[in-house]
């Protein structure tokens, strides 16, 4: 008998408080996985966020540092600046990176910070209860835009991947989704990839992945699943933004 | 030991390098600037972090991931930036990291004025941010002391794991001074077994954090801050007295305001006045018990309270201190006007006279 | 092929996402069974026809199915 799959060594034992279906649990596995296989779970320091990952540190299996809410990547920075040689990633969801802690991401890639950013993307503020994150889409109904978001009233929803690409100090930066398994194998890469650039001393990377929020969205798992490949993909189109190698990457 | 001319703010830089600060995170603003311009070159001689943070809220966070790592970390801002800092501080406090915090005060509210002021009172005893908790606070009223503080502060903060801020003034930072660079006496430190520096082998996650989702074991938290609060005032209280032995009149002051007093006291003892001068060195824990204990003192007519503040606000801890045994009077500017040994002589004056 | 599909029974959400991406179709919801916390399960109807491909374990995101081959 051969086990072919079972739960990270990467993940504690502790029961994901996550809706059903929510994304997050099958996030965590993925980077717990990477950081088991890359054998970094003993150095590892990781930062999570405010928002519905603010219990990610009794799920990951390694050192762990809740920031105030958006401030994930100056924590991270603290951290990594005193600890080079240790592997320090930060897991933020969409209010906190994109919207509160908009500078505090910008500014660690703009410094091409040593870490790794793993963004959770499901267009909505989950914790508090389905307001209106940065990146609604238009026409997406939430509590605090409950007739759909408006570009009149709201702007256009912020790409986040791509913005941070346009910084030297952002050495990689891709956006995954994990709907069904060909995408969840292509967002673990993505992961392991970001991770192994930051162990070479690269610079920052970044992994967007896309993500459902059932709840809040008010539809089923599946349906939800659907209504990202459908109404996501389209405005937050998958794949490698920016992925420069070693010597390039240097901060001029 | 040889004096040496020192200017404040790089005297303070320069007292934490001795004290063996790992990193520093800090912003540009006036009149504290000159302690990240002296970190930037000298830091990384040291072979320490500095980084030039985005903004104040920035650097107090990066100061949390330092210190939760297990590092001497180190912030230093002027009144508005340390009220970006604020929401850091009430993190550091609840996630129970140890770090140094300066406050070099400037006139405010809002933007205020670059000069001198000590408006920040409340903000530093009381705390800016939410929730209940507190800093050490340390109050300098010359080079020398910041320099002394700054270094003594890292002990303390590791030894409670609790923020200490360092509340000087423009004056202080921006004045030069002859200090000496003599030993502070180090402290019996706990490890730092909490740290999150990666498991290497440890059975358990390091987890820093101040989120108690369960309300009884978010009090039960509160209980024990609350409890080492205690501890920390049991422990710490600092004050001088000057000339209180036999004063009618005592000024209170702090900070630059109480060095200024120490002229008036000299001229009214002169002119054969009997003055003295109470000096809060810690802030918090404030030195409520042995300002009861002057104020009960027969000789003890009344109190004079000087600060760099429109109406006061260490006068409300005088007011709790003294309970009504005595009457307190005030003498203030606000907005970067220093009170002057003249208006301090006058206003002595004036209320012996009252008195009689 | 022999395969063994465990599921940590009392932690399925009922999700479904398993379900969705059984590429043999004989992962479904236990209609019958109601867990400690109150959702029907999630289990194998037919495990000879497991290819033990782990694609329900991979997606689960309780991380609650272990999958085994002989």
């Amino acid at each position: 008998m051969a086990i072919v799959y079972q739960k990270s060594a990467g993940l504690t034992d502790k029961e994901l408080h996550y809706c059903p279906g929510c994304n997050h649990g099958i996030i965590h596995k993925l980077v717990a996985e990477v950081m088991d296989e890359l054998g970094i779970l003993d150095t590892t320091i990781g930062v999570c966020p405010v928002g519905c990952s603010v219990f990610a540190y009794n799920y990951f299996n390694c050192d762990m540092q809740e920031a105030a809410h958006g401030r994930a990547p100056a924590v991270a920075t603290g951290i990594k600046r005193t600890h080079p040689n240790s592997p320090v990633f930060t897991y933020q969801g969409d209010g906190d990176l994109a919207s509160i802690g908009c500078a505090e991401i910008t500014h660690a890639a703009m410094r091409g910070e040593k870490f790794t950013t793993i963004f959770v993307n499901n267009a909505i503020y989950g914790m508090t209860g389905g307001q209106m994150a940065p990146t609604t889409l238009i026409g997406q109904k939430a509590t605090t835009c409950p007739l759909g978001r408006t570009k009149e009233q709201a702007g256009m929803p912020i790409r986040m991947a791509e913005m941070l690409s346009t910084l030297d100090g952002c050495v990689y930066a891709e956006r995954v989704c994990v709907t069904d398994i060909p995408h969840l194998n292509k967002a673990k890469a993505a992961i392991k990839k970001a991770f192994q650039k930051q162990l070479a001393g690269e610079g920052f990377t970044f992994v967007e992945v896309l993500s459902t929020c059932p709840t809040n969205w008010g539809m089923t798992p599946l349906k939800a699943k659907e209504w990202l490949t459908d109404n996501m993909i389209p405005y937050y189109p998958l794949g490698c933004i920016k992925d420069i190698d070693a010597p390039k990457a240097e901060v001029k | 030991m040889e004096k040496e001319l020192w200017k404040g703010n790089e005297a303070i830089a320069e007292a934490a390098i001795r004290a063996g600060c790992d990193c520093f995170f800090g912003y540009p603003i006036t009149p504290q600037s000159e302690v990240p311009e002296y970190m930037s070159l000298h830091m990384p001689e040291h072979g320490k972090v500095f980084v030039q943070s985005e903004s104040e809220v920035a650097a107090i966070n990066m100061v949390y991931g330092a210190a939760g790592a297990g590092m001497r970390a180190m912030t230093s801002s002027s009144s508005p930036g340390v009220s970006l800092k604020q929401e850091g501080i009430t993190y550091i406090a609840g996630a129970e990291l140890p770090c140094v915090i300066v406050n070099c005060m400037r006139g405010g509210p809002g933007l205020g004025t670059i000069q001198p002021a000590q408006g920040d009172y409340f903000q530093a005893t009381r705390g800016g941010g939410n929730g209940d908790y507190r800093t050490v606070v340390l109050a300098p009223s010359n080079v020398q002391e910041a320099v002394d503080f700054v270094q003594e502060a890292f002990d303390i903060a590791d030894q409670y794991r609790n923020p200490v801020v360092v509340l000087a003034d423009g004056l202080i930072g921006q004045m030069m001074e002859p200090i000496v660079w003599h030993e502070v006496p180090k402290r019996k430190l706990p490890p730092k077994d909490w740290a999150t520096t990666g498991k290497h082998g440890r059975d358990h996650t390091n987890v820093v954090n101040s989120l108690y989702i369960d309300p009884a074991e978010c009090d039960d938290h509160n209980h024990h801050l609350d409890a080492k609060y205690a501890e920390i005032t049991k422990n710490e209280v600092r004050f001088e007295e000057r000339d209180c032995d036999d004063a009618e009149l005592v000024f209170t002051a702090y900070g630059t305001p109480a060095r200024i007093a120490i002229t008036a006291i000299e001229q009214l003892r002169e002119e054969g006045y009997k003055v003295g001068l109470f000096r809060p060195i810690t802030l918090w824990p404030f030195p409520e018990k042995p300002l009861h204990e002057l104020a009960a003192a027969g000789h003890v007519k009344q109190f004079l309270d000087v600060e760099m503040s429109s109406s006061g606000q260490m006068i409300d801890d005088i007011r709790l201190a003294v309970e009504g045994q005595k009457p307190i009077s005030f003498l203030g500017h606000a907005g970067g006007v220093m009170p002057t040994v003249e208006e301090m002589v006058e206003a002595a004056k004036k209320a012996l006279k009252e008195a009689k | 092929m022999t395969a063994k599909v465990t599921f940590n029974s009392d932690r399925c959400k009922g999700c479904e996402l398993c379900v969705s991406v059984c590429p043999k179709h004989i992962v479904a919801i236990d209609q019958e069974t109601i867990n400690r916390k109150g959702y029907h399960p999630a289990h194998v109807v037919d495990i000879s026809q497991c290819i033990a491909c782990a694609s329900c374990a991979k997606i689960c995101p309780d991380s609650i199915i272990t999958v085994e081959k002989f």
